[in-house]
C-alpha cells in the first residue's frame, strides 16, 4: 500500500511520448502517487539528434521543482547525446539502446537480434500509432514504392507487447502484413522500464530514512 | 479559364521541350526536388537530344539538383521520404545516362568501396551516397549491409579503391567502424585509403575519434568532398 508517511517532495520522469501510456499504467498499477510524468513528442525519434536539447529544456524547467528527475529514454539513436546531458545533471536514464531492448530485456533483445538481424520491432505504442509513425511519417501512404527502400532488408516483424489485448495483437498482425513481413508475437510486459522506475523510486525513498518503509508493490 | 490568377498558375503545364537549356535545367532541379521521375527522364532525353554530353547532363541537371535537395535535408526543410523520392527521380535520369557514360569511355575520377557495418541492415544513407558518388564520376563498389572486417578487407584488396566508405544507423553498430580502422592500422594499410564514415547518429567528433578521414553528414556532402579529397591525396603523393 502507499505509505501515509511518504515525503511530499516528488519524483519526475521526463519520458518519450512513446512510453507515456505505459508509464501512466505503471504509476497506477504500483500506486506511485509521488511520481509525476512529463512527455516529449515521440515524433522526435525521426530526428533523434534533437532529443538531448529538448530534454535539457525540460530538465532546466523542472529541476528546482523536484527532489529527483529520471529520464525515460534509452540512448534512442542519440549516440551518447542523452548520456552526456544527464551526466551534467547527475541523473539517470532507462538502460539499453532503445525502448525495444528495455521492454524485451537487454539479453533477450540481443538474442532476438542474433536470431534475425533483419527484425522490425513493434511495441504497443507503435501498433497503436503504426499508421502515423510508420506509414505516414515515412511517406509510404502517398508513395507505397518507398516500402522497399525502408523495409527491403527486413525479414520479420516481432511484436513486443506490453499488455495482452486481442485488438492490439490483431492490429500488429495487420501491420506486419502491410510490410509484407512474417509476424512473431512475444509478450514481455514492461520489462526494464518497470524495473528501472521501481529502482528510481526506491532510491529516492531511501534518502528519507524516516520515511523509508518501502511498500512491497514498489519492488514487484 | 480559371477564375483566379493562382488557379491559372496551378493549371499551367510546363512543356519541357519548349524551355531554353537554362530554364530546363532549373526546371529539372525543381522536378528532382519534387521527386518527379518521369519528368527527370524526359528532361534528360531532351538535353541529350540538344547535344549535351551525358556527363554534362549528369553534373549540371541531376547532381546539381540533388545538391539542392541535400542542403535542404541538412537544414531540416526536407525529410527522408522527400530525399528518397528525389533519389528515385534521379535514377530515372541515371538509367538513361549510365549506358552512355560507359560507352563514352570517360575514366572514373576515383573508386570507392562502400558498405554498411556488421550488425546493421540500414542502408538508405549508403545507397544515397553510392548514387551521388556515381553521379560525380566515381566508380562505386557497393558491398551491401552487415559487412565484417574481413568483408571490407577482401574488397579493398580486390578493388584497390581510393575511398573506403562505412555507414551505420544504430548507436550499437557505429563503434564497429573503429574495429575496421584499427585493423587497417594494425595491418599497415590505413594510409593506403581515405576513410569516409556516415550515418544518422554519427558526428564529426565521432569520426575523428575512430580515426576516419571524413565525416559525411549526408550524401550530398560525400559527393562534394569525395572528388576534392581524392584530388588532394593524389596531388600530395605525386
Amino acid at each position: 500500500m502507499h505509505s501515509l508517511h511518504e515525503p511530499k517532495a516528488r519524483v519526475l520522469i521526463i519520458a518519450c511520448g512513446a512510453l507515456a501510456k505505459e508509464i501512466v499504467a505503471l504509476k497506477n498499477l504500483n500506486e506511485w502517487h509521488h511520481l509525476d510524468i512529463q512527455c516529449i513528442d515521440a515524433k522526435l525519434h525521426h530526428r533523434p539528434a534533437l532529443i538531448p536539447a529538448r530534454l535539457k529544456e525540460q530538465i532546466e524547467r523542472y529541476r528546482d521543482q523536484y527532489e529527483k528527475i529520471f529520464v525515460g529514454y534509452a540512448d534512442c539513436g542519440t549516440a551518447g547525446g542523452i548520456d552526456r546531458l544527464i551526466e551534467e545533471y547527475g541523473i539517470e536514464r532507462l538502460p539499453g539502446a532503445d525502448c525495444f531492448a528495455c521492454f524485451a530485456g537487454l539479453d533477450n533483445f540481443k538474442a532476438l537480434n542474433d536470431e534475425e538481424l533483419g527484425t522490425f520491432y513493434l511495441t504497443d505504442f507503435l501498433v497503436r500509432q503504426f499508421d502515423f509513425m510508420v506509414i505516414q511519417m515515412l511517406g509510404i501512404d502517398k508513395h507505397p514504392e518507398l516500402r522497399d527502400d525502408y523495409f527491403g532488408n527486413y525479414k520479420r516483424v516481432v511484436y513486443l507487447s506490453q499488455i495482452e489485448d486481442e485488438k492490439l495483437l490483431n492490429a500488429a498482425k495487420v501491420a506486419a502484413e502491410r510490410l509484407s513481413l512474417p509476424f512473431v508475437h512475444l509478450h514481455c510486459g514492461y520489462g526494464e522500464v518497470e524495473r528501472a522506475l521501481s529502482a528510481q523510486l526506491v532510491q529516492r525513498i531511501s534518502v528519507y530514512p524516516n520515511h523509508g518503509k518501502k511498500s512491497s508493490h514498489i519492488l514487484a | 479559364m480559371s477564375d483566379t490568377p493562382e488557379e491559372e498558375y496551378d493549371d499551367e503545364e510546363v512543356v519541357l521541350s519548349e524551355l531554353s537549356d537554362k530554364e530546363l535545367v532549373d526546371q529539372m532541379h525543381d522536378d528532382l526536388y519534387d521527386g518527379l521521375k518521369e519528368d527527370i527522364a524526359e528532361g534528360t532525353s531532351i538535353l541529350l537530344s540538344r547535344g549535351w554530353t551525358a556527363d554534362t547532363v549528369l553534373n549540371e541537371a541531376l547532381v546539381g539538383g540533388m545538391q539542392i535537395v541535400g542542403v535542404d535535408f541538412r537544414d531540416g526543410i526536407l525529410f527522408v521520404p522527400e530525399v528518397l523520392l528525389a533519389a528515385n527521380a534521379m535514377k530515372g535520369g541515371m538509367s538513361i545516362l549510365k549506358p552512355l557514360l560507359s560507352e563514352s569511355g570517360i575514366k572514373p575520377i576515383g573508386k570507392m568501396v562502400i558498405g554498411t557495418v556488421k550488425g546493421d541492415i540500414h542502408d538508405i544513407g549508403k545507397n544515397l551516397v553510392t548514387m551521388m558518388m556515381e553521379g560525380t564520376g566515381f566508380e562505386v563498389i557497393d558491398l551491401g549491409i552487415n559487412q565484417s572486417v574481413e568483408d571490407y578487407f577482401k574488397a579493398l584488396e580486390e578493388h584497390q579503391p581510393d575511398i573506403l566508405g562505412m555507414s551505420a544507423l544504430l548507436t550499437t553498430t557505429m563503434p564497429y567502424m573503429k574495429v575496421v580502422i584499427d585493423e587497417m592500422v594494425s595491418q599497415s594499410i590505413r594510409d593506403d585509403y581515405l576513410v569516409f564514415v556516415g550515418g544518422a547518429p554519427l558526428n564529426e567528433e565521432f569520426a575523428q575519434a575512430v580515426g576516419a578521414d571524413v565525416y559525411c553528414r549526408d550524401a550530398a556532402q560525400a559527393a562534394e568532398l569525395g572528388p576534392i579529397m581524392v584530388h588532394n591525396r593524389r596531388g600530395s603523393r605525386a
